[in-house]
């Protein structure tokens, strides 16, 4: 296939999981903004470093006032990141791989796009503002299932498996980071509400809450928390998932295409050093440090990824 | 006073209507009105849009569809098919012959004029024969309609014919909405076009193809106005959609770089004009092409399809000229009437133009989309005083035609069903082994009363078209 091509699908699939992962965070901190008491905005000003868009923030607001935040994440095209762009990112590259879609995924990403355009077309007020997450979360599970449910298990699959994955792995390691200090144990108060309620945000911003409690069976604790969402393999957002699949996916395309490349050598890498660490050791390194480096990492594989497939000239 | 294709002038539905008719005496307004909107968000949601020129690059436009079919009777496709086949060979004849020993010329049947100072004549394609012998391997024919037996072609297109998306996806859309209509009436498919090209691209080879041969569409880019067009035809032949950026010449073979490296390609299915088709041969400053392409094929390292320089054989003033050129080719004469042509080069054709211009449709011999035309009896005194000077400075660049009483097919409006003007384009695939046209084509429809101009870039709209079963 086109390098190209292979570029645009994995573009695609990052967009359409950055999509997904901006929604969530933003049912997090809107949930939080819901139980905390009156005029205590930092839990935005959280969300929006985890959603990497502090800086572009600033240069518009200059507080965290609920309207504003969800009309940044979700509506604004000078945020890069906000639903609408970014879902206009996947649509447009969505176009230029059409050859490489279905029928059926391009007219779930086609049909997506129309019906988010319209529904984010005027600010989303907060009585609407659980339906719209709900219909953006429904788009790109609509998506999601078209392809597995139609595209060739072949080298295009695997592009957009990598761009998945890659988006949601530097994701996780990002909400982790924002809330790494109260993961730590030397400064968390066990059992004090704050912190249970920070515990809870970011399960909630993986979508993780019950999986965890199933897992844990209702004892939380930072430990816990912490490993859960960097080394459980059966977690589909931890980080070693992210990994594995990532690993998985470049190890069939080695495969199909009989030439094994530098990225998945970094993936094994990647994939190994986690398996090789429990979560007391990452505490030990400290959590900041390793996530900063399992970020710089996975930059790294990223664009090792762009090289060795040739999406550009 | 136009013929209208569905209903006599006693509001009886002509035959091939008959069933059609029926049926629709059994709709009411309302719910035909909800269809129409169902079909319109169906072609949102498949994307079938087109890109304006002119405008932001992002806005994207619906070519207005209309559910009420075109139908064509088995009899009278049979007989356009076989002037359609005719013409089709004539014109490739035509063009090998332009490109080689020039015998029409030297005949005396067309003047030398005509091809010399004939813009889109490819001096680089002289002596050149492609891969397979096939000049045109896609052609749109534009057929319009007088009256109940008569057919007129209107133009050849031999370039890169647009529409044949339209054509498929209307089709869809009609089997989406009215399943009912399909099970009563029998209708013929256009489904495997996609696959009938894919085959006559195939055969067409060049001589540096081994095994399979590997097929790629090539588009201008995303911003492109048929762009979606360029796309579904590439993901229904299972081809893989390059631009210039993605293409490069590699050990005489133009080559596309995928995930592995550089892979040639054999043919070439281009949907970028000649002059923008290498930059070494041709317009320097273009980036839509491939540098050294032109020296690929002339060395047989690949086919372009549609040839370089087919342009010559489908311009306005080439076109009056083509009952000649079929009689010349073929010995036969022409089954398909040309409409009747007055060339402004030559000077009692101008007079003539000059005195009737407000009867009369004038266009541009190298103009297209509906751009740079007059139509006489539409235009204002002014328009028309402006059009005669124009004329009179350039008239080489002109041609007249009567204006044509097009036939009518009825369209559903917010107050039933009214007359509208059509045309028909049917797409016809050349191989080297044979000839393909699909039965049916491109319906296109002036949404405007009264208005003659059905192309989209104009506000034209389309139909699915019908060609019954015999």
């Amino acid at each position: 296939m086109l390098g190209k091509t292979a570029s645009g699908l994995f573009w695609m699939f990052r967009h359409l999981e950055r999509s997904e992962n901006t929604t969530r965070l933003v049912e997090a901190g809107f949930r939080m903004s819901l139980t905390r008491t009156a005029g205590n905005n930092n839990e935005w000003a959280s969300i929006i470093m985890t959603a990497g868009c502090s800086d572009a923030y600033l240069e518009h607001h200059d507080n965290y006032e609920t309207a504003n935040v969800l009309d940044f994440l979700l509506r604004d095209r000078r945020n890069a990141s906000s639903v609408m762009s970014v879902m206009a990112n996947a649509r447009s590259n969505a176009r230029m791989v059409r050859t490489a879609l279905t029928r059926e995924v391009w007219e779930a990403v086609n049909g997506g796009w129309l019906i988010l355009k319209d529904r984010l077309a005027k600010p989303v007020t907060t009585s609407e503002l659980p339906s719209v997450l709900a219909c953006i979360r429904q788009q790109s599970a609509l998506v999601r299932a078209a392809l597995h449910g139609t595209k060739l298990r072949n080298d295009g699959y695997r592009f957009c498996r990598l761009g998945t994955f890659i988006e949601r792995a530097d994701n996780m390691a990002r909400i982790l980071d924002v809330k790494y200090h109260v993961l730590l144990p030397s400064t968390s108060y066990v059992g004090s509400s704050l912190d249970n309620v920070q515990w809870e945000t970011i399960l909630r911003s993986a979508s993780a809450e019950s999986a965890f409690h199933w897992i844990h069976g209702g004892e939380t604790s930072p430990r816990d928390i912490a490993d859960f969402l960097i080394r459980d393999p059966q977690m589909p957002r931890s980080m070693i998932y992210c990994c594995e699949k990532l690993r998985g996916n470049l190890a069939l395309l080695a495969e199909k295409y009989g030439e094994s490349k530098p990225s998945l050598e970094m993936a094994e890498a990647m994939t190994a050093t986690l398996r090789g660490q429990d979560v007391e050791q990452i505490f030990q390194i400290g959590l900041h440090e390793f996530l900063l480096n399992f970020l710089q990492n996975l930059s790294s594989l990223a664009a090792q990824i762009e090289r060795d497939y040739r999406f550009q000239e | 006073m136009f013929f209208d294709e569905m209903m006599d002038a006693e509001g009886r539905p002509h035959e091939p209507y008959a069933d059609y008719a029926a049926w629709m005496a059994t709709m009411e307004g309302p719910a035909l009105r909800r269809k129409a909107r169902e079909a319109e968000a169906f072609f949102r949601r498949t994307g079938i849009t087109f890109n304006v020129y002119g405008r932001a690059a992002a806005d994207e436009r619906l070519i207005p569809f209309d559910l009420v079919p075109r139908i064509i009777s088995a009899r009278e496709w049979a007989k356009l098919t076989k002037g359609i086949e005719q013409r089709v060979r004539a014109i490739n004849a035509f063009l090998h012959d332009i490109y080689h020993d020039q015998e029409i010329i030297r005949a005396g049947r067309i003047p030398a004029s005509l091809i010399a100072n004939n813009d889109a004549f490819l001096p680089k394609m002289f002596g050149v024969t492609p891969p397979g012998g096939v000049y045109t391997h896609i052609v749109g024919v534009d057929l319009v309609r007088t009256g109940k037996n008569d057919f007129f072609v209107l133009e050849d297109n031999a370039r890169t014919p647009s529409g044949v998306s339209y054509m498929l996806e209307n089709r869809e859309t009609m089997l989406n909405m009215f399943p009912e209509l399909f099970s009563n009436i029998r209708v013929r498919s256009v489904s495997n076009y996609p696959t009938l090209l894919r085959r006559s691209l195939s055969k067409s080879a060049p001589p540096a193809c081994t095994g399979r041969p590997v097929v790629a569409v090539l588009t201008p880019g995303l911003h492109n106005s048929a762009y979606f067009e360029h796309a579904f035809l590439a993901e229904q032949m299972g081809a893989e959609l390059v631009e210039g950026h993605d293409l490069r010449v590699i050990n005489g073979r133009v080559a596309m770089r995928t995930t592995q490296g550089y892979t040639p390609i054999d043919v070439l299915y281009r949907r970028v004009d000649d002059d923008y088709l290498d930059p070494l041969n041709f317009r320097p400053d273009s980036l839509l092409g491939v540098p050294g392409i032109m020296d690929v094929y002339r060395a047989g390292g690949i086919t372009i399809v549609n040839a370089p320089g087919t342009g010559v054989a489908d311009d306005k003033a080439v076109y009056s000229y083509m009952p000649d050129i079929i009689e010349f080719y073929t010995g036969e004469t022409a089954i398909l009437k040309n409409v009747p042509t007055w060339r402004c080069a030559d000077p009692d054709s101008l007079t003539y133009v000059l005195e009737h211009l407000a009867e009369l449709v004038v266009k541009e011999v190298h103009g297209s989309g509906g751009y740079g035309m007059l139509i006489g009896p539409a235009a204002s005194k002014a328009e028309l005083a402006a059009f005669a000077r124009k004329l009179k400075a350039r008239p080489a660049a002109y041609i007249a035609q009567p204006t044509l009483a097009l036939s009518t097919v009825p369209v559903l409006t917010k107050a039933g069903l009214a007359p509208r003007h059509v045309d028909l384009r049917p797409f016809v695939m050349v191989s080297p082994d044979r000839i393909d046209i699909t039965p049916g084509g491109l319906t296109r429809v002036a949404m405007k009363e009264g208005s003659l101009v059905v192309n989209s870039s104009q506000g034209g709209g389309t139909k699915d078209t019908w060609v019954l079963e015999d």
